[in-house]
C-alpha cells in the first residue's frame, strides 16, 4: 500500500458533504503507475510517450471533439457558476481545488480553448487558455486519475456537464500518446488474453464453481449447480470475476445461484466471457470498450442462450444497460420478451413480487443494514420499467430479506449518492491515499446511521464498491466485513424448496397440533 | 456617428446570427455515439421535452445544487428576458398590446437583472472556490452585462434619451431607411456595449444558451433497452 498520512478514524465524524477549505496542490503528487509497453501494445496504444506527443495529443483532442457532441458542448458551455465545485467526493476529502469538477474539466478545457477557439488563440491569458506543456500533461495524468467518473457533478450542473466524459477523453488522449495507466490497461489485456479481469483461467474457474456447489449442498442439502459453458442453457449470467474470488462477492454469487435454482431456469456462466466489467469505459477507449463488450455477444451466440442476466457490478451494468445494444447489437437472437439485458436484482425482485421466493428474514437479524447506491447504477442506468427503479429494486430485495434496514442521509443516496472512492479505474494500491480521502464522505454517512440506528452493515451491488470498502472500512474504524452483497442477504434468508432451512422453518412455524 | 453605429449593428447582427447558426449546426452535426442521460431520466421523448423545459425555465439542476447561485442566476435570467421583451417596443410598430402591458414589469426586471448580476459577481470574489475557477473573461462578461444594464437604467431613471428618434433609427436599420441616431453619450455607450455582447456571444461561454439544448445528459431519453440506439451521424473516428 502506498504511504498515506491520512487516518480515517480522525475524519469519520462530521457532515458527510462538508465543504473543506481549499488546499492548493494537496494532491498533485497522487498518480497511478504508468503502463509498460507490454501493457500498452495489445490495446493498440504506443508503448511509451511518443516524441511528437504534443502534436498528437492536440490532434486527438480535435478528433474527440468532432466525434462527441457531449465533449464539444461541455467544453464550450461551462459558465463557471460554481454549482459543481463542492459536489465531488475527492474534493470533499482532499480540499484540492483541482478536484472540483469544473477545475478538473478546465485542465482539458484550457488546452481546448488554446488550440480550438478564437478567444484562446488571440488572448489565451484572458480566457484561461494554456499551451499543452509537459507540466499540463503531468497535471492531466494526476488529476484525471482522481476522478472516478461517478457523474455526481453532472446531476447538479445546470447544463448537465458530465466530468466523466471529459476525464474519459483525457485518458483516451493520454493512451493515444503512450501515457497509459498500468492498472486499467493491464486488466483490459487480461480480459483479452484470459477472459476476465482477475486472469482466472477456465480450469480454476471450474474448480471454484464446483467447490461452491459442494458448499451450498452441504449447507442446504439442495444440489444447486453453478454451470459453466453449458450450451443451450436459457440464461447466460455475466458477472464480475471478483464474484469467483473473494468475499463478500462470492456470497453474492451463491445468492444468484440459489435464486436461479429456485426459479427453475436453466442457466450458465461462460469461461470466455467470465467478466462483466469493462475497463474500456474507464480509459475512454471506444474501441477497447467495444472489443470487451463483443465477448459477451459472442459467448451468448455460441452458447445459444435466450436471455442475458448481469450480476452485481456497477459500471458493467452501465455498459450492459446503456451501451451493449449500441456497441454490439442488435441482439435480436435473444428472446425479446425479456429485458435485454436484465439485472440479477430485477430477476430476483420479479420472483419476490410474484411470490415465488420464500425467506426467513430472521436469518439476517444480525445485520442492521443500509444500502450504498453505486454511482453507475444510480446515475447512468436503470432497473425496472420506471425511472428510479435502480433505487427501489435493490432496497425492495433487502427489505424482503432483512428485518432491519435504514437509509443513509438523503443527500448521500439515490441520484446524489457518493462514490465509494475506488471507481473509474482507481482501485489500485498506489492510489490508496486518494481512495481513502475520497471514501470519507460515504464513511461519514455510514457513521451517522451507525450511531443513529445501530447500522452494522452496508450492502452494495458493485464489485468495485465492495472491494474498495473492504479495504477502506477498517481505516475508518469499521469492520472489514461490514460490506456485504445484496444477494448475500438473499442467500442467507432464502428458503429453497426442499432445503434444510425450509424444513426447519416450516417445522418451527407449523400450526400447533390441538 | 450614425453611420458608424449603423455599420456596427449590421456587423454585430451578422456575427451573432451567423456565429450562432454555425455553432448550432456544429453541435447538431457532431455525433452522440452513446446514450448517456444522467439518470433517473425520462423514458419517453415527451418526458425529455418536459425535463428540458424545467431545466431552461426553472434551472432545476441548479436548484438541486446551490440555492444562492440559483436565486441570483434565475433573477438575472428572468430579469434579462423581461427587459428584452420590453425592448421590443423599439423594434415593432405598432407596439403590440402585450409589450405595452409588460413595460412596468420590464422596468422592475432591470433591477432584478442587475441585482442578480452583482450578486453573482460578488460570489466570484467572496467564495474561494468560485474565485479559484474565475478567469478574467468571466469578470469581463459580468462587467459588460452590468454596464449594459446600468446604462440602460440611467436612460430611464437619470437622463432620458430621445426614444422617438432612437426608434426611428432602429426601424431605419431594419428597413434600410437610415435615420440619425440621437447623440446622447449614455445611449451611445449602451448601444456600443450591446453590439460588443452580440459579437462575443458565439465565441464565449454564452454558448451555454444553445449548448444546454444539445447536452446529451439532459436531452436523451433513457430507453436503450426498449429501442436500440445508434447515432444517426457518422461514427467517431478511431
Amino acid at each position: 500500500m502506498a504511504p498515506t498520512k491520512f487516518n480515517g478514524k480522525d475524519h469519520v465524524h462530521g457532515d458527510p458533504i462538508e465543504i473543506p477549505p481549499l488546499a492548493c496542490g494537496a494532491m498533485a503528487d497522487s498518480k497511478p503507475f504508468v503502463a509498460s509497453p507490454a501493457m500498452q501494445k495489445p490495446l493498440g496504444f504506443p508503448g511509451e510517450l511518443v516524441d511528437n506527443w504534443q502534436e498528437k495529443a492536440i490532434n486527438r483532442l480535435g478528433e474527440l471533439v468532432n466525434g462527441s457532441r457531449a465533449l464539444r458542448v461541455y467544453l464550450d458551455s461551462c459558465v463557471k457558476c460554481g454549482a459543481c465545485t463542492d459536489k465531488c467526493h475527492y474534493f470533499m476529502g482532499t480540499g484540492d481545488p483541482k478536484n472540483m469538477p469544473v477545475a478538473r474539466q478546465d485542465l482539458l478545457r484550457s488546452v481546448y480553448r488554446r488550440y480550438f477557439t478564437l478567444g484562446g488563440k488571440i488572448a489565451p491569458k484572458l480566457v484561461g487558455a494554456r499551451d499543452l506543456t509537459r507540466d499540463v500533461l503531468d497535471e492531466w495524468y494526476s488529476y484525471f486519475h482522481q476522478c472516478s467518473q461517478c457523474r455526481r457533478c453532472s446531476v447538479f450542473c445546470p447544463y448537465g456537464i458530465d466530468t466523466a466524459e471529459v476525464s474519459m477523453a483525457a485518458r483516451d488522449i493520454m493512451d493515444t500518446i503512450g501515457l497509459g495507466q498500468k492498472y486499467s490497461n493491464e486488466i483490459i489485456g487480461k480480459v483479452f488474453n484470459v477472459g476476465n479481469n482477475l486472469g482466472l483461467p477456465q480450469k480454476a474457474l471450474r474448480a471454484t464453481l464446483e467447490s461452491l456447489e459442494e458448499e451450498i449442498e452441504e449447507d442446504t442439502g439442495v444440489p444447486v449447480k453453478l454451470p459453466l459453458d453449458v450450451k443451450g442453457a436459457d440464461i447466460l449470467l455475466v458477472t464480475p470475476s471478483a464474484d469467483f474470488f473473494a468475499s463478500p462477492h462470492m456470497e453474492g454469487l451463491i445468492g444468484y445461484a440459489k435464486v436461479l435454482h429456485e426459479a427453475g431456469v436453466s442457466w450458465t456462466l461462460s469461461s470466455y466471457a467470465s467478466e462483466a466489467a469493462n475497463f474500456g469505459m474507464f480509459v475512454g477507449s471506444h474501441e477497447n470498450m467495444k472489443k470487451v463488450a463483443e465477448r459477451i455477444r459472442i459467448a451468448a451466440e455460441e452458447l445459444g442462450v435466450k436471455r442475458l442476466v448481469f450480476g452485481e457490478c456497477g459500471h458493467a451494468w452501465r455498459v450492459a444497460y446503456s451501451f451493449l445494444n449500441t456497441l454490439v447489437g442488435p441482439l435480436d437472437f435473444l428472446d425479446q420478451n425479456y429485458p435485454i439485458p436484465q439485472h440479477i436484482c430485477e430477476f430476483t425482485n420479479d420472483l419476490i413480487e410474484n411470490g415465488k421466493l420464500r425467506f426467513d428474514k430472521s436469518k439476517n437479524d444480525e445485520f442492521r443494514l443500509t444500502f450504498h447506491d453505486s454511482c453507475n447504477v444510480a446515475r447512468a442506468s436503470r432497473m425496472g420499467d420506471k425511472p428510479g427503479g435502480q433505487f427501489e429494486i435493490p432496497r425492495a430485495i433487502l427489505r424482503a430479506t432483512c428485518n432491519h434496514f435504514f437509509d443513509m442521509a438523503p443527500e448521500t443516496i439515490h441520484e446524489k449518492t457518493l462514490c465509494c472512492g475506488g471507481g473509474g479505474g482507481l482501485l489500485t494500491d498506489e492510489l490508496m491515499d486518494v481512495r481513502l480521502k475520497g471514501a470519507q464522505p460515504r464513511m461519514r454517512a455510514l457513521q451517522e446511521v451507525a450511531e443513529e440506528h445501530g447500522v452494522t452493515h452496508m450492502a452494495a451491488i458493485c464489485a468495485i464498491c465492495k472491494a474498495q470498502f473492504s479495504k477502506v472500512l477498517p481505516q475508518f474504524g469499521f469492520d472489514m466485513e461490514s460490506i456485504v452483497s445484496v444477494h448475500q442477504m438473499v442467500s442467507n434468508a432464502i428458503l429453497m424448496t426442499g432445503s434444510r432451512q425450509a424444513e426447519e422453518y416450516d417445522a418451527a412455524h407449523a400450526a400447533p397440533v390441538s | 456617428m450614425t453611420a458608424l453605429y449603423a455599420g456596427l449593428f449590421y456587423v454585430a447582427t451578422l456575427v451573432l446570427v451567423g456565429g450562432l447558426a454555425y455553432r448550432i449546426a456544429q453541435y447538431a452535426r457532431t455525433p452522440a455515439p452513446l446514450k448517456i442521460p444522467t439518470t433517473p431520466a425520462p423514458i419517453t421523448r415527451a418526458g425529455v421535452v418536459a425535463r428540458m423545459f424545467r431545466e431552461v425555465t426553472l434551472f432545476e439542476s441548479l436548484f438541486k445544487s446551490n440555492k444562492w447561485i440559483w436565486v441570483f442566476g434565475w433573477m438575472f435570467h428572468v430579469g434579462l428576458a423581461l427587459v428584452l421583451f420590453r425592448h421590443l417596443r423599439y423594434f415593432l410598430q405598432p407596439v403590440p398590446e402585450l409589450v405595452v402591458l409588460a413595460q412596468p414589469a420590464g422596468v422592475i426586471a432591470a433591477f432584478a437583472m442587475v441585482g442578480g448580476l452583482l450578486a453573482l459577481w460578488a460570489r466570484r470574489f467572496i467564495v474561494p472556490r468560485v474565485r479559484y475557477i474565475t478567469n478574467y473573461s468571466d469578470h469581463l462578461i459580468l462587467a459588460l452585462l452590468v454596464a449594459i444594464g446600468l446604462s440602460g437604467m440611467a436612460m430611464k431613471f437619470v437622463a432620458h434619451t430621445d426614444i422617438v428618434s432612437l426608434k426611428a433609427f432602429i426601424l431605419g436599420l431594419m428597413y434600410f431607411d437610415w435615420r440619425p441616431l440621437p447623440q446622447d453619450p449614455i445611449l451611445l455607450v449602451h448601444l456600443g456595449l450591446v453590439a460588443a455582447l452580440m459579437i462575443i456571444f458565439p465565441f464565449s461561454k454564452l454558448l451555454h444558451a444553445p449548448g444546454v439544448f444539445f447536452s446529451p445528459t439532459r436531452n436523451q431519453a433513457d430507453d436503450t433497452r426498449e429501442r436500440r440506439y445508434v447515432s444517426p451521424l457518422s461514427p467517431r473516428k478511431a
